[in-house]
C-alpha cells in the first residue's frame, strides 16, 4: 500500500505537536526547572559555559562595530566594553587610536584592508550601544557565574539605553545566581544613586557590598582591590554630600591602602578633616 | 557558445528540481524570523545580531549549494554513462568543463539572489536608500568569490574518486582559506626557516577569499568599498577561476572515462 504524502504530512504534524506538548510540560516551567530554561542548557548541559566567553567577546566586537583583532593580531589588555564600566571613558584614555592590525606588510594585506572594517570606533559615540546587549544576555544565560556580563549590561542599559528598570532586573537576576556578589552590589548601588537618586538604598547596598568584600579571604581581596576602592570612595562621596564628614573620612581611610592613587585619597582625607575642624 | 549555454541550462534546472536550496532557504528564513521575534531587554531597536545571524546563514548556505551542486556534475555524468553521448554530440571536454562551471555559477547566483532578497526584506527595510549599494557589493563580491569556489570544486571532481571526498576536502580548504588565509603572513613570521618560506609561498599562492566577505560592513552599517576595489577584486577572482578551470581541463583532457 502506498502512503499518501498528505497522510505523511498529517502524521509529521501530529508527531511535532506531541513532542512540543511533551517538552513544554517537561521543560516549560522555569519555576520548576530553574536550570533548564534555555535552549543552550538543554542542548549542551554544563558545556554551555564554553560559549559564554565567546558571546562576551562578541559584545566587544559589536562595541567596536566589527573592528576587532583576531587571535593573530595585537590584543587589548582589557575589553573596551568593560573598561567603560570601570570608569575608563574615551576622555580619560583614548583607546580608539589603537591599531589592532598594524601597518600592511605586503600588497595582499594592503588590498585586503580595503574590504574589512578599518576604523577603530566605539558604539558609545553613536548611542547605539544597545546592539551589544543580546550577546551579554546570552553570555549570562550560558554562564550565570560570569559577573561582568551583568555589570556591563546594566551599565549600558543605564547610560546608553536609559532603561534603569531593565538594568535593575538584570542585576537582581545576577544576584540570584551569585548571592552577595560585591561587584553586582556596587553596580546596583550606582543604579540607585545615579538613576533613582535613592541615596538611602544606595548607601545600604554599598554598605553590604563593603561588608561582603571585607569578609573575603586575603587572596580574594588581593585580586579585587579596585572593588573595595570604588565601594569605599562611593560611600565617602555619599557621606560627604550628606555632611557626615567623620563617616566620609572613615570610608576614605578604608580606600587609601587599596587605591592605586593613595596620595589623592590622602588629600581628600585632609580636606575632609579641615571641613570637620571648620564646622566645629 | 550554444553548447555551453545548453549545458549550463541543465545544471540550473537541476538546482530547482533538487531540494537542497529549498531546505537551506527555509531553514535560513525560519532561524532568522525566530531570532527576530526574540526581544532582548524589551528593546525593539536591537537589529544587528539578526543581520549577523542571517548573513552567516546566507554564507554557509551559499557555500553548501555551490560545493554540493558542482561536486556531483562530472561524476554523476560518468556514473550514469550520459557523458558518452554528451561527448559524442560533439561537445569538447573544454566546453563541458566551461558549461558545468557556468551552470553551477549561474545556479548558485540565482539561489544567492533569493537569499539576498530575503535578507533585504527582513532587515534592509529599515535601512536608508543610501545603504543599498553596499548590499549590491556584498552580493556581487560573494557571487564572484563563489566562482573561485566552484572552479576549485570542479577541479576536485576530476581529481578525487568520489563526490563525498571532494565535498569534504573542498569544505576544509575553503574554510581554511576564509579563516586563516589572511593571517598566513603573520603565522609565517612566527616560524623559523624553512617553514616560514613554505607558509609564505602558500600565502602568495592561495586565492584570498576573505577579501570578498563584506558581512561586517553590512551588519555594522559601514559604507561599501570603492568601486575600483570592487572591480579589481572581481578581476582577481576571475583570474583564479580561469586558472582552476584550465587545470580542470588539463586533468580532464587526459582522464580515461
Amino acid at each position: 500500500m502506498k502512503a499518501s504524502p498528505y497522510w505523511i504530512l498529517a502524521l509529521l504534524i501530529a508527531v511535532c505537536f506531541t513532542l512540543a506538548v511533551t517538552l513544554g510540560l517537561r521543560f516549560g516551567d522555569p519555576a520548576e526547572h530553574p536550570q533548564s530554561n534555555n535552549a543552550f542548557k538543554l542542548l549542551f548541559g554544563e558545556g554551555q559555559k564554553l560559549f559564554a566567553n565567546q558571546f562576551y567577546v562578541m559584545a566587544d566586537v559589536y562595541f567596536h562595530s566589527g573592528y576587532y583583532p583576531s587571535v593573530f593580531d595585537k590584543q587589548e589588555g582589557q575589553s573596551d566594553v568593560l573598561g567603560a564600566v570601570h570608569g575608563k571613558s574615551d576622555n580619560d584614555e583614548d583607546t580608539t587610536n589603537v591599531d589592532f592590525f598594524g601597518a600592511p606588510t605586503d600588497w595582499i594585506n594592503r588590498f585586503g584592508s580595503h574590504f574589512r572594517v578599518n576604523q577603530h570606533t566605539h558604539l558609545d559615540q553613536g548611542a547605539e550601544a544597545q546592539e551589544i546587549l543580546p550577546w551579554l544576555k546570552l553570555a549570562a544565560d550560558t554562564n550565570p557565574q560570569m559577573i561582568q556580563t551583568y555589570t556591563v549590561a546594566a551599565y549600558w542599559l543605564r547610560k546608553s539605553v536609559r532603561n534603569p528598570k531593565e538594568a535593575e532586573a538584570f542585576l537582581r537576576e545576577g544576584l540570584r545566581n551569585n548571592p552577595g556578589n560585591c561587584e553586582i552590589l556596587l553596580e546596583l548601588g550606582r543604579l540607585y544613586n545615579e538613576d533613582y537618586h535613592d541615596v538611602v538604598r544606595a548607601r545600604n547596598v554599598w554598605t553590604v557590598a563593603l561588608q561582603r568584600w571585607q569578609a573575603q579571604n586575603d587572596d580574594a581581596k588581593k585580586d579585587n582591590k579596585w572593588l573595595c576602592d570604588e565601594i569605599s570612595v562611593n560611600l565617602a562621596y555619599l557621606e560627604e554630600s550628606a555632611g557626615n564628614w567623620q563617616q566620609a573620612i572613615r570610608y576614605l581611610e578604608i580606600a587609601k591602602p587599596v587605591s592605586p592613587t593613595p596620595d589623592a585619597i590622602q588629600k581628600q582625607i585632609d580636606e575632609a578633616k579641615r571641613k570637620v575642624t571648620s564646622d566645629k | 557558445m550554444n553548447t555551453i549555454r545548453a549545458l549550463s541550462g541543465v545544471v540550473i534546472k537541476e538546482l530547482y528540481r533538487r531540494k537542497d536550496f529549498y531546505v537551506l532557504f527555509i531553514l535560513t528564513a525560519l532561524i532568522t524570523l525566530v531570532a527576530g521575534m526574540h526581544r532582548f531587554f524589551n528593546d525593539p531597536n536591537i537589529v544587528r545580531y539578526i543581520k549577523d545571524l542571517c548573513m552567516l546563514l546566507v554564507w554557509v548556505s551559499a557555500l553548501v549549494i555551490a560545493i554540493a551542486t558542482t561536486a556531483r556534475q562530472i561524476p554523476v555524468e560518468r556514473e550514469n554513462r550520459t557523458i558518452f553521448p554528451l561527448l559524442a554530440k560533439p561537445v569538447t571536454r573544454w566546453q563541458m568543463v566551461l558549461g558545468k562551471f557556468m551552470g553551477s555559477w549561474l545556479a548558485t547566483g540565482v539561489a544567492l539572489l533569493v537569499f539576498y532578497i530575503f535578507f533585504g526584506i527582513a532587515t534592509g527595510s529599515r535601512e536608508e536608500a543610501s545603504k543599498w549599494p553596499v548590499y549590491f557589493q556584498a552580493f556581487w563580491l560573494q557571487w564572484v568569490m563563489l566562482s573561485v569556489v566552484i572552479a576549485i570544486t570542479l577541479l576536485g571532481s576530476v581529481v578525487f574518486s568520489a563526490p563525498s571526498a571532494n565535498v569534504t576536502i573542498c569544505f576544509i580548504v575553503i574554510a581554511g582559506i576564509l579563516f586563516f588565509g589572511g593571517h598566513l603572513n603573520v603565522i609565517a613570521l612566527r616560524n623559523a626557516e624553512p617553514v616560514q618560506s613554505v607558509i609564505y609561498t602558500i600565502y602568495y599562492l592561495i586565492p584570498h577569499l576573505e577579501w570578498f566577505d563584506l558581512r561586517d560592513r553590512l551588519v555594522h552599517g559601514w559604507g561599501g568599498v570603492s568601486w575600483l576595489d570592487c572591480g579589481l577584486a572581481t578581476l582577481y577572482a576571475m583570474a583564479y577561476a580561469w586558472l582552476f578551470l584550465l587545470l580542470t581541463w588539463l586533468v580532464f583532457r587526459r582522464k580515461s572515462l
